[in-house]
């Protein structure tokens, strides 16, 4: 029994979402834009300015401890919100196993945030990959590059105003363009019937 | 040692195939060859996506490559068949046209799944649509991934065809 009541005191229950909603409510007025419930999962969107002060925050406080950056990624709302891209990160807190989702908002003509791999390494792919799609910059990245598409690729393909079946013939991609030109300077040297 | 054909008989068991019993068997190049080639298809191992993972079900024990010669092997330098599966990306494009490349001539392409002969529901921006646009393909084998028997007749397909081929292991066409 000793040892059931110390795992117990060792891993303490959680704060509920809308808790730490609040409390980012009470420690950044300024900041907090809405918060919102969708099927019991709250989202908190903010500002970009500060999005390192809240992740840093949500991180080292104590109750808090957000240690788990379990995914970040963003979305295009062209034509249905403003400002028009959401930058989310998926917060989770191992120790108390407890999570909030929050959403910074990063406007058309300025495509920038703060990166936060100084508080989760883990991040480092997440936001390369998410400038690779969506061609948001992350000020403060080590190395952000391409990570999916090839180094020299021109657009951002999860733009909702990038073509689906890309642009065309006349601006493929010249990787693309090497190999189908190898292969119709190599096609005489094949062997027909 | 000649042999005199004038006072024994030849006894012919099929087209262009001859028997002088008891273990004497006359035949054309093309097809001691072509029989020994398409009885022992080396593929090389390349899977690019979800086709790959049928591809090895094929492989294993249970359907068995084997039994047709169908061994894979981990170089294209030793290999004479490729079998395209899955999804080509443009950026994996140039791998897969390399690979090809190594590969010794005779060799021959297999495009496996909807993806590698047309570029299936990938009608994007990355995928190759259809990765004959850059290979030579001699059997393209449909299906999302393709059941394994759908495999194993395609490489049937490609033996017969190669059954068939005339003078290909000369440098005179």
């Amino acid at each position: 029994m000793a040892v059931v009541a110390r795992r117990i005191s060792l891993y303490p229950a959680g704060i509920d979402p809308k808790e730490i909603a609040e409390k980012i409510k009470e420690r950044f007025p300024e900041e907090v834009v809405e918060v919102t419930e969708f099927r019991d999962q709250i989202s908190v969107i903010v500002k970009r300015g500060k999005i390192l002060h809240i992740c840093r925050y949500l991180h080292d406080d104590p109750y808090m401890l957000m240690d788990h950056l379990q995914d970040l990624s963003a979305v295009d709302w062209r034509g249905k919100k403003d400002p028009r891209f959401e930058v989310i990160y998926n917060l989770y807190s191992i120790r108390f196993r407890h999570k909030i989702r929050l959403k910074a908002q990063v406007p058309e003509d300025n495509p920038r945030i703060s990166s936060v791999v100084p508080i989760w390494a883990g991040a480092n792919w997440h936001e390369r990959e998410c400038f690779d799609m969506f061609g948001i910059t992350f000020t403060g990245h080590p190395d952000l590059r391409r990570i999916l598409l090839p180094e020299d690729w021109e657009g951002h393909p999860l733009r909702k105003d990038y073509p689906v079946e890309g642009p065309g013939p006349e601006k493929e991609w010249h990787g693309f363009v090497e190999v189908l030109s190898k292969a119709k300077e190599l096609k005489p040297f094949e062997w027909e019937e | 040692m000649l042999i005199d054909t004038s006072t024994i008989s030849l006894i012919q068991v099929e087209k262009d195939t001859k028997i002088l019993p008891p273990n004497v068997i006359i035949t054309t190049f093309d097809k001691l060859i072509n029989w020994g080639r398409l009885s022992s298809i080396w593929p090389t191992t390349f899977g690019l996506a979800c086709c790959a993972i049928e591809m090895m079900a094929v492989g294993a024990a249970h359907y068995d490559f084997d039994r047709f010669g169908i061994i894979f092997r981990g170089s294209p330098r030793q290999a004479d068949c490729m079998i395209v599966a899955g999804t080509v990306t443009k950026k994996m494009a140039p791998v897969v046209r390399r690979v090809y490349d190594q590969i010794p001539e005779p060799r021959y392409v297999v495009a496996m799944g909807s993806c590698a002969c047309t570029g299936g529901v990938f009608r994007t921006y990355n995928t190759v649509q259809g990765c004959d646009c850059f290979l030579p393909v001699d059997v393209y084998v449909p299906g999302c991934p393709p059941r394994p028997e759908a495999l194993l007749e395609g490489m049937m397909k490609l033996q017969e065809k190669m059954r068939k081929e005339k003078t290909r292991w000369s440098p005179w066409r």
